[in-house]
């Protein structure tokens, strides 16, 4: 049942990102999309060279261009620099991996913290702590009696 | 937590640390050297004004003027016409007038050539990459580099005039 549930909520999800792929809007692009210059995504910008970026845009979609077709083209024109994201492959995918590993590594960190702090708190290991000295036990016991009296 | 393992781990934390300083300096260092003096960056770009490559520093022995310009900007339009005569002047006297196209449609730089009459050699820097090289702030901006492939000379922001790639062109020229 849960897994339907999973499938179902995956379906519900992926509509709209598959209807942008296949048929994007420019503001779809402008917030993904780089101005060259300015190094802002294109929405914030109103450079010459984003208001030719827009209108190729905007071309490309009145052509029946693909999300991912358009930003090929563009990395072809100004590398890939211009996407706001980077690419999921080669170096560029360590940009992608590393946070899900530093947050992975804090976990294990916080774990173990948590560990040694829990055993140092419990009864069984106070109780294990290193024995007296002898005549420290006997000064120990001899002030108790004294205070007991 | 054993001291072993303990001061490991202190010690990988700082290296660690350490290497990503040196690639952030390493980073600084080469993408943004403003080359306003010394020697020209090298570079191997795609021709826009023909088929294959050109390489900087195979023009060594001659005068080069590198131009950076894009077709959105309109001081380039304005200089244009002073680069292609600049360039029918100084033809067969060593100097060769080198155009970089950066942050631009291909396409919409080949119709600029046309338009102006662009006839000298025009490479293409789309990344931006050789702009990063030599510091270029906007555009359009204009080095000079003498024979031995040495930065001399003006460093032109904005559109240049007669005068100035007369005088720095024979400064490159002679030096």
């Amino acid at each position: 049942m849960s897994a339907l549930a999973a499938v179902l909520a995956a379906l519900v999800l992926a509509g709209p990102a598959l209807a942008s792929e296949r048929h994007p809007t420019l503001g779809d692009l402008e917030s993904e999309v780089m101005c060259p210059t300015c190094k802002t995504t294109l929405d914030q910008s109103n450079a010459p060279i984003a208001n030719r970026i827009r209108a190729f845009i905007s071309a490309r979609i009145a052509a029946g261009d693909t999300k991912s077709e358009i930003k090929d083209k563009l990395v072809l024109q100004f590398g890939e620099a211009v996407l706001a994201a980077p690419p999921k492959h080669g170096f560029n995918l360590l940009a992608w991996v590393l946070p899900f590993v530093g947050v992975g590594i804090g976990a294990i960190v916080l774990a173990l913290l948590a560990w040694r702090w829990s055993r140092a708190r419990s009864p069984g290991a106070a109780a294990a702590g290193a024995p007296l000295e002898p005549e420290l036990e006997r000064r120990v016991d001899e002030e108790l009696a004294r205070f007991e009296a | 937590m054993a001291r072993p393992v303990k001061l490991g781990l202190q010690a990988a934390s700082v290296a660690l640390v350490a290497g990503l300083l040196a690639l952030l300096i390493y980073k600084l260092a080469t993408d943004r050297t403003s080359a306003a003096t010394g020697p020209a960056p090298n570079f191997t770009l795609p021709r826009l004004d023909a088929d294959g490559h050109l390489q900087l520093a195979s023009l060594r022995g001659q005068a080069v003027v590198l131009n950076f310009w894009a077709s959105w900007c309109n001081p380039c339009k304005q200089e244009a016409p002073e680069l292609q005569a600049a360039a029918q002047r100084w033809a067969g006297k060593d100097v060769v007038v080198l155009g970089i196209d950066a942050q631009d449609f291909s396409g919409d730089a080949k119709s600029f050539m046309r338009k102006y009459k662009v006839r000298y050699p025009v490479v293409r820097d789309g990344s931006g990459q050789v702009v990063g090289k030599y510091g270029v702030e906007g555009f359009p901006e204009t080095f000079f580099v003498d024979r031995q492939g040495r930065i001399v000379g003006d460093h032109v922001q904005g559109p240049v005039s007669r005068d100035v790639l007369e005088r720095n062109i024979r400064r490159a020229l002679e030096s």
